[in-house]
C-alpha cells in the first residue's frame, strides 16, 4: 500500500500533489492508495482525492498550525504505521522533499527525488531528473520504506476509473520539542519575494540580458499586464541586481508551467530551460535566431525586445 | 562567536551541453570546467557574514577528489579560514554515505577543540539533486534542520533564518548549533580580492579519509536525453511580427479573438 503526501492550495488539492496520485496508481504493486493531507483537508480536497482514487484520508489534528518539517515527519510516520504501507510519494516542492528527507532519515532508507517514471517495478527502479533536468537517472530504490518525490509534470493529473472511498481518518501523533524546534514563527509581508504569482500564472512574459539594463523592463511589465500574466527573469538579470530574486525562472529560481511563456532576449542555457520548459506554449522573441530559447520554442520572432514588445503591444490596442 | 562549517561539492559545469562519461555513469566536465553550485556559493557568503559579525571562523569543506582542492580554495579567497577535503570519490557516495562523512568531520573537530555552531549546506546538490544530505547530518548530529534559507542572522545561541515559501518569507528561529541549508537569491557572494587569493594559497587543508560508503548512491545509469527537434514556427522579423504575435496570442486563448 501507498502514502502520498498531498499539499494544499487554494482550498484545493495542489496540481503537483495530483499528479503525484496520479504517478503513484500508475506504480505496479502500489496497492492501496492513501494520503495525508499537509494542510486543511477541506471538502473540496476530499473530493478531489476520491476522484483520484484514494480510499483513505489521514488528517492530523494534533498537526502544529505553523509548518515544522519534523512534525510533519512524526505525522507521516504515524500514518504509515496505521496503514502499513511501504511506498511513500510526495510531490517534488520544497516541502515534500523536506518532510520526506525528514522520514528517510529516520527510517534510515534511501530517497529517490525528482522522479518522473518507473524503470522497473521490482525490484524496484527510478528514473528521475539530476543535473537540474538535463539528464535522467536509472535508480534503485531499496529497503522496507520506498520513499520518492515526484518531478512537477512528470505526468498529467488523471481522475481514477473509479472514485475512491476517501474516508476521512484522523492520525493521532504525539509530537515532541525535537518536532518543534524548527517551525516557522512567523511569515512576512510579500513584498519579501511573492513567487506564487509566477509559479501560478497562466501567462508568463519572460526578460533576459536583453533588456540591457535595470530600466529596460517597463515594455515586459506592461505586456504582462496587458495578458494577465506575471513576469519572470533569468538569473543573468538577478544576479547583476536589475530584478529581485523572486522573479527569477530556472534550475535555482521558480519553475514555472504557464499555458503561454513568452521570453523576451533570452538565449535559454540550461540554467533558465530548467525552470520553464513545462510551458505548454513557447513564443521566443530574440535577436539570434540560433539561440537556445528561439530553436526550442513553439514560436518565436527574430528581432529586438525593444522594438517587437511595444508594437505587440500597439497591436493589442 | 560562532564557528561555522560549509559545505561544497565540485560539480560540472552544466551551463551549457551535458555530456556524460564514456562508462555512462557520470557527468563529464573536462571540457566544460567544474563550480561550485549558486546555492554552495550564497551558503559561504553567509558564513563569512556571520563569522564576521560574531567573530567566528569559517572552515570549508568538501568531500571529492583532489581536484576538489579548487573548490576549497575559492571558498578560502572569499574568506574562509581552513578546508577541509574528505577525499573520496563522490558518485561512490549516497546522501547518507556523505553526511556520515561530515558528520565524523564534525565530531572530530569538536573533539579537537573546534565546534561548529552552524553546519550549511546548499540546498540540493548541482549534479545529483537528491534534497537530504542537510537533514541526514542533522539526524546524525541530533541538531535542528532548516532548507531553503536565504539570510542567516545569528544573536547568542540562536539564528534567525528566512526563506522564501512563495507566499512571503517565512521566519525560523532556531537553537544553535544547527544545520541550514541555503537557497541562493537573499545575498550577494562576494568576489575575491587579490589579497584574499593570496591567502588562500597558503590557508590550510585538512585532507582525511572517510569510511567506505555502506549504501552507495544506487545510480543504475545516467542519460542525457536527446533535444526535442526543432519545430519552431518563426513568425517574422522585428516589430512587422507585431500582427502574427497577436494573432498567436488570439489562437491560443490568451487575448479574446
Amino acid at each position: 500500500m501507498s502514502l502520498v503526501i498531498v499539499e494544499v492550495e487554494k482550498g484545493r488539492a495542489a496540481l503537483v500533489s495530483r499528479e503525484t496520485l496520479t504517478f503513484a496508481r500508475g506504480v505496479e504493486g502500489a496497492g492501496e492508495l492513501h494520503a495525508l493531507v499537509l494542510g486543511d483537508a477541506t471538502d473540496d480536497v476530499v473530493a478531489d482525492l476520491a476522484e483520484q482514487g484514494v480510499a483513505v484520508v489521514h488528517v492530523a489534528p494534533s498537526a502544529p498550525e505553523r509548518y515544522a518539517a519534523a512534525a510533519w515527519a512524526t505525522i507521516t510516520e504515524a500514518a504509515l504505521a496505521a496503514s502499513g504501507d511501504d511506498l511513500l510519494l510526495a510531490a517534488g516542492t520544497p516541502r515534500g522533499n523536506e518532510v520526506l528527507a525528514h522520514v528517510a532519515a529516520r527510517r534510515g532508507v534511501p530517497m529517490a527525488a525528482n522522479v518522473v517514471s518507473i524503470a522497473s517495478p521490482s525490484p524496484l527502479h527510478v528514473v528521475r531528473q539530476v543535473v537540474g533536468g538535463a539528464a535522467l537517472e536509472e535508480m534503485s530504490l531499496s529497503g522496507d520504506l520506498r520513499v520518492l518525490t515526484v518531478a512537477g509534470h512528470a505526468v498529467e493529473p488523471e481522475a481514477a476509473t473509479a472514485p475512491g472511498a476517501a474516508t476521512v481518518t484522523p492520525i493521532e501523533a504525539t509530537l515532541g520539542d525535537r518536532d518543534l524546534v524548527a517551525q516557522v514563527v512567523r511569515v512576512e509581508g510579500k513584498d519579501g519575494g511573492d513567487t506564487s504569482a509566477l509559479t501560478g500564472a497562466k501567462v508568463v512574459v519572460g526578460a533576459g540580458r536583453g533588456a540591457g539594463g535595470p530600466d529596460g523592463f517597463d515594455e515586459v511589465i506592461a505586456l504582462a499586464d496587458r495578458l494577465g500574466g506575471a513576469l519572470g527573469v533569468s538569473r543573468v538579470v538577478t544576479s547583476l541586481g536589475w530584478r529581485p530574486h523572486h522573479e527569477q525562472v530556472g534550475q535555482t529560481g521558480s519553475r514555472i508551467s504557464p499555458d503561454v511563456y513568452i521570453p523576451c532576449g533570452i538565449s535559454g542555457a540550461i540554467q533558465h530551460w530548467a525552470g520553464c520548459s513545462s510551458s505548454r506554449t513557447i513564443i521566443a522573441i530574440n535577436t539570434d535566431p540560433d539561440a537556445p530559447m528561439v530553436t526550442k520554442a513553439t514560436y518565436a520572432v527574430i528581432g529586438d525586445m525593444h522594438e517587437v514588445v511595444p508594437a505587440i503591444l500597439e497591436a493589442l490596442g | 562567536m560562532s564557528n561555522i562549517l560549509v559545505c561544497v561539492k565540485r560539480v560540472p559545469d552544466a551551463s551549457g551541453e551535458v555530456t556524460l562519461t564514456p562508462d555512462g555513469m557520470g557527468v563529464d566536465g573536462r571540457y566544460s570546467g567544474y563550480t561550485t553550485s549558486n546555492h554552495e556559493e550564497a551558503a559561504v557568503e553567509i558564513g563569512v557574514q556571520v563569522a564576521d559579525a560574531t567573530g567566528g571562523q569559517v572552515t570549508v569543506l568538501s568531500l571529492g577528489t583532489e581536484d576538489s582542492v579548487e573548490q576549497l580554495r575559492s571558498a578560502l579567497a572569499v574568506g574562509a579560514k581552513d578546508g577541509v577535503l574528505i577525499e573520496a570519490e563522490p558518485d561512490a557516495y549516497g546522501p547518507a554515505d556523505i553526511a556520515e562523512a561530515i558528520a565524523d568531520v564534525v565530531r572530530a573537530r569538536a573533539e579537537a577543540g573546534t565546534a561548529y555552531d552552524l553546519v550549511l549546506l546548499g540546498n540540493d546538490a548541482a549534479d545529483t539533486g537528491d534534497f537530504q544530505v542537510g537533514i541526514r547530518l542533522a539526524y546524525l548530529l541530533d541538531r535542528p534542520v532548516v532548507t531553503g534559507i536565504q539570510t542567516v542572522t545569528v544573536d547568542g545561541d540562536t539564528a534567525e533564518l528566512r526563506g522564501d515559501s512563495g507566499e512571503g518569507a517565512e521566519v525560523y528561529e532556531v537553537p544553535l548549533p544547527a544545520v541550514v541549508t541555503v537557497l541562493e537569491g537573499g545575498v550577494n557572494p562576494r568576489y575575491p580580492s587579490v589579497m584574499g587569493r593570496m591567502k588562500a594559497k597558503k590557508a590550510p587543508v585538512e585532507t582525511v579519509s572517510p569510511k567506505p560508503p555502506t549504501v552507495g548512491s544506487g545510480r543504475v545509469a545516467l542519460t542525457v536525453p536527446p533535444p526535442p527537434p526543432t519545430q519552431v514556427t518563426i513568425l517574422g522579423e522585428g516589430p512587422g511580427a507585431a500582427a502574427a504575435v497577436v494573432e498567436t496570442l488570439k489562437q491560443l486563448g490568451v487575448v479574446p479573438s
